[in-house]
């Protein structure tokens, strides 16, 4: 089969058209970077745009200065890991049992957390509960109500089904094993994929999670980062900052000056932010579009 | 061996599965706690709530707080905000992604297809306050790299951010810089699944490459885009919260104000517990009422539905 002429030039306008979405979802994230290394002066003034100009970690400097950013990166890589492991816990026993075909009752169960994704009591009410049970300016609230996606479950589940046929589960019970002891010798060696998928899609939860601590965390101690972000990047909250490079005694062009630094140091803070999470991804990005695409086929 | 009578052999089985039913706790558990105490709760949208009283012994008051909702002078602003920006983002963010993925499928070389797709993924993952703080960055009008741009090619700026004529916009094509991509995942693993020998016999009936996406791909991925269509649908009075809460400023507040953060700003910062509990729970049953009646509609015409 020969092509056709007008086959060539769609080949030939698809690439093309391919290669401009990519160079316009790359650049924003490559001007991130960009801007983040120079000189401030230079980015406000629309006069960095390929490669950086006046090469300067000043912002970056002037980031790392500041505490919070230190504490609210901590209080993340804690909520995080102690999160995701909370979540693996309850999401793996929960849905391997109800993976179990000959369960009693199973669906019922199934129906009681299914409902949960289609109707729910709100904002208001959720957040009076959490007031009510003392959970506020606690670590264990973002962890504790958060501790299981239902959504994520029935991803664990539709795998524990299809990875362990029934036959197995009988021929263990033949032997004499409990359901405990099955799930450990056969049930957790075989959900080492499901765990990698899951561990992911938690963990990114967690690590850009802002809103659950915005309703919840008042003591700055407990900030994780995106909360810290969100003061600064988007209520502008200054951060304190090292003139010493200024010399200049004009009052204006201090503050001028003060104002582009203080934008140069939230180039920095998205780099620093998202830095882990991107850095990961290009390793990890089969995981999750297998994770999305067992999701799909309950769906 | 005798048979046992039905209620005991029942009984016999639940202990035999008792260590799975112990598996099951902590996630019944914390679903009844952390949901369905709240979906209880909801009966102060019809209660006049006081802490000292909780849920259950708040007097009742009927419909005094959904009467008040739907008489505010911004009712109807808040619906149509509601509304249309989730129609924007619907019309736009919606078939682009499938556009996307039908000139994905389309690219041969394997190297230069993974890389589109690693690519277009990553935005996915960066949070929704870096990517607020990205936009508000970007926008700014003094600063930002994209004013930068436009004044070098017409002259004058645009205030994005304080402009409440440019919200939704904002809102719709950030959405689509970060999310179209990830988006295609789905439409890609259906159009792997479409017959090669229909492929095939299209090029012998000599199809070009538009005719092909046109008369195979797009019907063979069709029943993908109706369920995520239906999906969508039933979120279509509640999505995109967090983004919108951040991006919004006392500028731009009459386009950018939606039920949801009406609701953040009279309940949570406000104390005002029962009359935002009876508009969130308005606009749960809204949404609900639309999925329900949008997987009808599509299970009457075309025998695809939810369930």
């Amino acid at each position: 089969m020969r092509e056709t002429q007008f086959d060539r030039i769609f080949y030939i306008v698809n690439y093309a058209v391919l290669s401009i979405v990519m160079l316009a979802i790359l650049y924003p994230l490559y001007f991130i970077v960009i801007a983040s290394i120079s000189d401030p002066q230079l980015v406000s003034t629309g006069n960095v745009w390929i490669v950086p100009k006046g090469l300067t970690v000043e912002g970056y400097q002037n980031v790392f200065k500041n505490d919070v950013i230190w504490t609210g990166y901590a209080n993340t890589i804690f909520y995080t890991i102690v999160g995701t492991a909370v979540n693996l816990v309850v999401t793996v026993l929960c849905a391997y049992a109800l993976s179990r075909k000959h369960l009693p009752g199973k669906g019922i169960l199934m129906g009681i957390f299914v409902l949960t994704m289609f109707f729910g009591g709100g904002l208001v009410p959720s957040y009076i509960l959490i007031k009510s049970l003392g959970l506020i300016d606690t670590r264990a609230v973002l962890i504790i109500p958060a501790a299981m996606s239902v959504f994520n479950m029935i991803i664990t589940r539709t795998f524990f089904q299809s990875a362990i046929p029934d036959e197995l589960h009988e021929a263990a019970k033949m032997d004499g094993s409990s359901e405990w002891h099955t799930f450990i010798r056969i049930g957790l060696p075989l959900s080492a994929p499901i765990i990698a998928v899951m561990a992911l899609f938690y963990g990114v939860g967690h690590w850009n999670q802002y809103f659950s601590a915005l309703l919840f965390i008042y003591d700055q101690k407990l900030y994780p980062l995106q909360l810290v972000l969100r003061n600064i990047l988007i209520l502008n909250q200054q951060l304190n900052m090292d003139f010493s490079s200024v010399r200049s005694t004009d009052e204006i062009n201090v503050l001028v000056r003060q104002a582009n630094m203080a934008e140069s140091m939230k180039y920095a803070l998205v780099f620093i932010a998202s830095f882990p999470v991107l850095a990961a991804y290009p390793f990890v990005q089969k995981h999750f579009v297998k994770g999305a695409l067992i999701g799909s086929l309950k769906g | 061996m005798k048979r046992a009578n039905k209620p005991d052999k029942r009984m016999r089985k639940v202990a035999e599965f008792y260590q799975l039913y112990l598996m099951i706790f902590p996630a019944l558990a914390f679903i009844v706690i952390f949901h369905y105490v709240p979906m209880y709760g909801l009966q102060i949208a019809f209660k006049d709530f006081r802490n000292t009283l909780g849920f259950m012994n708040s007097p009742w008051v009927g419909l005094k707080h959904f009467e008040r909702f739907f008489e505010l002078p911004s009712f109807w602003n808040l619906i149509s905000n509601t509304v249309f920006l989730n129609l924007y983002e619907l019309a736009v963010g919606f078939p682009i992604p499938i556009i996307l993925a039908l000139l994905i499928n389309e690219a041969k070389n394997k190297m230069f297809r993974k890389s589109v797709q690693m690519i277009t993924y990553a935005p996915h993952f960066i949070s929704v306050v870096v990517m607020s703080g990205m936009i508000i960055l970007f926008l700014n009008e003094e600063r930002g790299m994209i004013n930068h741009l436009i004044e070098m090619i017409s002259g004058f700026k645009i205030s994005f951010m304080s402009d409440p004529g440019w919200f939704k916009t904002v809102y719709v094509f950030s959405g689509v810089w970060q999310n179209a991509g990830w988006g295609t995942i789905i439409y890609l693993a259906a159009l792997a699944g479409i017959d090669p020998q229909l492929i095939e016999a299209s090029k012998i009936d000599g199809a070009n490459r538009l005719q092909k996406i046109w008369h195979i791909d797009l019907p063979g991925i069709a029943p993908t885009i109706l369920i995520l269509l239906i999906l969508v649908m039933g979120n279509m009075f509640s999505s995109g919260f967090e983004k919108i809460l951040l991006l919004q400023n006392q500028l731009n507040i009459r386009a950018s104000d939606v039920i949801s953060t009406y609701v953040y700003r009279l309940g949570v910062l406000d104390g005002q517990f029962s009359y935002t509990t009876a508009i969130g729970l308005f606009n749960a049953v809204l949404n609900f009422l639309l999925l329900v009646l949008v997987n009808a509609y599509a299970k009457k015409r075309t025998e695809t539905s939810l369930w």
